[in-house]
């Protein structure tokens, strides 16, 4: 495989489906953050033909994990420190998300109110199906 | 404080508590014709509607209290471009309960989250309209004696219709409850409806014509049949009168099924039928005032024992 340098504090998000890395990369806002961050596109899987892995070096509770499980909660992530892999997080899908996606239901409250946040409120664990807070639009797509 | 956004806000139990007020509002009207005095209800609508409006009124009003309040956007400060979360803190300054209609689905959500009185969803969009659905449920219950064991048939637009869709979410969590689903395959129940009573294991049949099933029926809810859903005109001069209830029609049907519809009719009902002791749809409009005269009520912390007390 690829060599990318060992990170010493941070993350590694494994299992990311292949081509998907770098919507993640923007839904968790890594371009705003100061710190280096590889991004590993098509790497070879056992458990899935190919994937993505993302390395962040960072502060461990600088990620907000919320975003992560919303967009997919199959990622591994793996806690990073002193270059050991210390925790597994297992991700489950958050029962609200604020301000990740926006409604586009152009009926909805949401298109006009100014400084209203967009919440999605999960309403079907099973399905996965995630409605707007106001409108109860389903998400059509989640990133 | 509560607030009344979806019919579903209120436990099966709850709602019993505010059908039998309603019926002791019903059947006592001078016991309650001073319970709010003092009190104000506040009608902000930003788009018209002056049935829905004119029935929150009266029920204020019937109740000993009084009514403030906008009946369209151009007329209130919403054409200044205020927010909703604005107005409702102003409104909660000038009144005890506010009856918000608008236009953008989930409005009245957002009013109440930043309210300090309670705030009844008067209808947002195509969204929820839960007075209307509360209205259809006290008149079954009132005339039928019970909103479980029955065969309910709904006829006209299934496809946009949110007071069919409404109704049948209240109406599934009673026991019993069988759906006859009449229309022309044009306005169709939709298959997120279908799916869920699948799921809930509720019996369903879709049927085209009326003829077919008038006489398995407990309940007829007649909706409109609007000219804007077709494509072209010949198919709308065609299913209108397909799905028209005349004399002939209701002769097929049982003695004591009840005719609902949520009004304005334009001529899904023949005025003939209008006479028919089954015809109960305007019966329904003077059920729409008692059951937000309970919900005002209810909201207001003021209800039975105080009623009660007051005779
Ligand atoms: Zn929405």
């Amino acid at each position: 495989m690829l060599n990318v340098g060992k990170i010493e504090e941070g993350f590694v998000l494994d299992h990311i489906k292949a081509g998907k890395s770098l919507s993640i990369y923007h839904h968790l806002q890594l371009d705003k953050l100061d710190c280096t961050v590889a991004i590993i596109k098509n790497a070879r899987s056992s458990k899935m033909e190919r994937k993505d892995i993302i390395k962040v070096e960072c502060d461990v509770n600088m990620l907000n994990l919320d975003i992560l499980g919303f967009i997919d909660h199959t990622i591994t992530v793996n806690v990073i420190k002193d270059g050991k892999i210390v925790e597994k997080k297992q991700l489950s899908l958050p029962k609200e998300i604020k301000n990740v996606i926006r409604c586009k239901n152009p009926r909805c409250i949401t298109s006009i109110e100014q400084g209203l946040p967009h919440i999605f409120v999960l309403t079907d664990p099973q399905k996965e199906v995630y409605r707007c807070k106001y409108c109860e639009e389903k998400c059509r797509q989640r990133w | 404080m509560r607030h009344l956004m979806s019919p579903l806000d209120f436990t099966t139990r709850e709602l019993e508590q505010l059908f039998d007020l309603a019926n002791d509002m019903e059947q006592h009207r001078e016991r309650y014709a001073h319970i709010c005095e003092g009190k104000k209800l506040a009608t902000c609508f930003y788009e018209p509607s002056t049935r829905t409006r004119l029935s929150f009124e009266a029920a204020m009003l019937n109740l000993g209290g009084q009514v403030l309040g906008f009946s369209d956007a151009s007329s209130s400060s919403a054409a200044k471009g205020e927010s909703v979360s604005d107005t409702i803190r102003v409104i909660s300054c000038y009144a005890d309960i506010c009856a918000m209609r608008h236009p953008k689905e989930g409005a009245p959500m957002v009013a109440a989250g930043r309210s300090s009185i309670p705030v009844i969803n008067a209808g947002d969009g195509g969204h929820q309209h839960p007075t209307q659905t509360l209205t259809d449920l006290l008149t079954i219950r009132s005339l039928k004696g019970r909103l479980s064991d029955l065969t309910i048939g709904l006829c006209g637009d299934l496809k946009f219709g949110r007071t069919v869709h409404s109704l049948i979410h209240a109406l599934v969590r009673y026991e019993n409850i069988r759906f006859l689903f009449i229309s022309p395959e044009e306005l169709r129940m939709p298959s997120y409806m279908t799916e869920m009573l699948r799921e809930k294991g509720i019996a369903y049949e879709e049927v085209i014509r009326l003829e077919d099933c008038i006489d398995s029926l407990d309940l007829l809810y007649m909706t409109r049949v609007q000219r804007e859903r077709f494509f072209n005109e010949e198919d709308y001069v065609r299913l209108k009168d397909f799905y028209l209830l005349d004399k002939e029609k209701l002769s097929l049907a049982k003695d004591d099924m009840l005719i609902l519809h949520p009004l304005p009719r334009v001529n899904e009902i023949s005025v003939e039928v209008d006479d028919d002791p089954r015809a109960v749809y305007f019966r329904q409009a003077q059920y729409g005032v008692y059951i937000r005269m309970a919900l005002i009520c209810t909201l207001l912390g003021l209800t039975g024992e105080e009623g009660g007390n007051i005779c």
